[in-house]
């Protein structure tokens, strides 16, 4: 079984986000970055899969330096070998070029299933993955909490409103991981050791055959600004005994914020 | 040429989701900068009846996609019917509410029309006849302006986020029915599982009531519940909480759970981590109930109890039964 996991390096889910100068990034000074925590479901579930059936996993990343770091992660937690899509025409896509050359990396893999996170933390879209299922002519289950998969076929589980949807079908297919997935394993000191062997494939647009394609004035999308929330005003503080602050609460809430 | 907005209302057990009607209403506020008329699409098995109610926030067209291919949700079949929809409307811009449905659905379409799509945006602005979308980026730890160089555009709003219209009984959309052959749906939904306990949505409630470690322990969640049924609310639940596998993920708010923009939120025992803080700051009104002053969330509460959420939750419940008594 050949499998495809997409991985994105993010910002820690605890970092404080500042907007850079330039008011289209954000200030990396203080942060550091991870793999997206929703791709290592994504990644547990490949390795889960290989162990069943052997075969091959792979992890596919597009960005700058950073993508290197998430890419040796998920090489230590057990994935065979990586591709990095790096090239400065290709940063801070939207999710429709992101989804194209996702597909174009992985179109001649020949691939049985291809996994993902179910957002990236940071544009926030859960866009990637559907699209990437149609440019892949694939099958999909978006937000997959329990998958099983036998001679080729699939059960998957998927979270919606107030409920769980069940979904089957065959390989190919392209699933979207969701936390509840399964519990992501630790990269072991021996798989952090066996990763600085393993090969990372660099590409960058020219090699992908898509120099020019995705340049910032091709792109359907474009971030105008990024700005910082507006800071909430000082709230108040409800003094009192217990039967005293409940009553406040209940008078505020009702003929104050009238939102009950 | 493209014109107009084309609204994907979504149903699901013959329901119509309020998300799907906000996402229409806005539509209508935002048509006469756009230019050219509302639409809307809904997809499913008997859903002809839903075309009253869609019609009331006044859409000119209703395009119905009503077939025995469509009684279950499917990824492929539906992209299919909202394909056909949109060629056939030739809309601008295509809305949707972004729920799990949507989040499944709509960038499939979008990629299929070679279309750019923002999701979960929380203010669309227009400038002359062409839109700028915001939305949240890192769980609303920063806001993002987006805009677009294409005829056609995918946004899809946040549920809570765009008012409701009133309902105009009086307005008859124009109906019509569009025939979809689903063709070959690879993926199939076959049963659907109701989620333990779980009657409201957080992700779309007006009302949350969320607990933290300093409820003490996964038994007391009935305390919380008493006060979610007083009001209305959904049950949420801070990560620390469902990491210790108190509860289910589906009630987990923050970066990696749900991001939500309430009313009305109630923080029973949240610290305030950034994680927590980045899903729900954008709540109309916060409420902190929490034992240790120092507690990150009191700076972003709108009104806070320093105190046990134990001893102070039952007596808000008992207070809010007495004034719904007394009504």
């Amino acid at each position: 079984m050949k499998i495809a996991v997409c991985i994105k390096s993010v910002p820690d889910t605890e970092a404080k986000i500042k907007v850079a100068g330039d008011s289209k990034n954000i200030d990396t000074a203080d942060v550091r970055f991870i793999t997206n925590p929703y791709d290592e479901f994504a990644i547990e579930e490949a390795l889960k899969l290989k162990e069943k059936f052997g075969g091959e996993t792979v992890a596919i990343a597009i960005g700058g330096n950073e993508a290197t770091e998430v890419l040796r992660d998920s090489l230590a937690r057990g994935i065979d070998s990586a591709i990095h899509v790096k090239d400065a025409e290709l940063e801070n896509l939207d999710p429709l070029s992101t989804a194209k050359i996702l597909a174009n990396v992985i179109k001649e893999g020949g691939y049985d299933v291809v996994f993902c996170g179910q957002q990236g933390v940071g544009g926030d879209n859960s866009a990637v993955p559907s699209m990437l299922a149609e440019f892949l002519d694939m099958p999909q289950v978006a937000m997959t909490v329990k998958l099983e998969v036998t001679d080729n076929k699939f059960k998957a589980e998927r979270e919606i409103e107030g409920a769980h949807e069940i979904v089957e079908g065959n390989l190919p297919a392209l699933f979207s991981a969701q936390k509840g997935l399964n519990e992501p394993r630790y990269p072991s000191i021996k798989g952090v050791m066996a990763a600085r062997r393993k090969e990372i494939a660099v590409k960058d647009a020219n090699a992908l055959g898509v120099a020019g394609n995705f340049s910032a004035d091709k792109r359907k999308m474009r971030l105008k600004q990024m700005v910082m929330p507006p800071e909430r005003p000082q709230g108040k503080l409800i003094d009192g005994d217990v039967d005293t602050q409940a009553k406040t609460l209940v008078k505020l809430l009702r003929e104050e914020a009238h939102v009950i | 040429m493209a014109q107009g907005i084309l609204v994907f209302i979504e149903q699901r057990n013959g329901q119509v989701r309020k998300s799907s009607l906000e996402a229409l209403s806005e539509a209508a506020r935002l048509i006469g900068n756009v230019g050219g008329s509302v639409s809307a699409v809904v997809v499913g098995q008997n859903v002809k009846g839903l075309t009253a109610e869609i019609s009331k926030y006044k859409p000119a067209k209703i395009f119905v996609v009503d077939s025995g291919d469509f009684a279950n949700y499917s990824t492929e079949g539906y992209a299919q019917a909202v394909t056909e929809a949109v060629k056939k409307a030739d809309p601008a811009f295509v809305f949707s509410a972004q729920t799990s449905m949507a989040k499944d659905l709509i960038p499939r379409v979008a990629a299929r029309l070679d279309a750019p799509i923002a999701t979960d945006v929380t203010e669309i602005k227009s400038e002359g006849s062409s839109l700028t979308a915001v939305k949240p980026m890192y769980s609303g730890k920063a806001y993002g302006v987006y805009e677009f160089a294409s005829p056609l555009v995918f946004l899809t709003l946040r549920p809570n986020r765009f008012a409701l219209a009133a309902a105009d009984a009086g307005h008859q959309a124009q109906v019509e029915d569009l025939a979809v052959a689903a063709g070959n749906i690879r993926a199939k939904v076959g049963e659907v599982h109701a989620a333990k306990g779980q009657t409201i949505e957080v992700s779309e409630a007006p009302i949350i009531v969320a607990g933290g470690r300093g409820i003490k322990g996964p038994e007391n969640w009935p305390v919380l519940q008493n006060l979610c049924d007083v009001l209305g609310a959904a049950l949420g639940a801070s990560r620390a909480v469902v990491d210790a596998g108190w509860i289910d993920h589906q009630h987990q708010v923050g970066q990696t759970g749900k991001t939500v923009s309430p009313q009305l939120y109630i923080a029973c025992g949240i610290s305030g981590a950034i994680q927590h803080l980045a899903g729900m700051s954008s709540s109309k009104v916060i409420v902190a109930i929490n034992k240790d002053p120092e507690a990150p969330i009191f700076k972003h509460a709108t009104y806070g109890i320093v105190g046990d959420v134990l001893e102070i939750v039952p007596k808000v419940t008992e207070e809010l039964k007495h004034m719904n008594g007394k009504n």
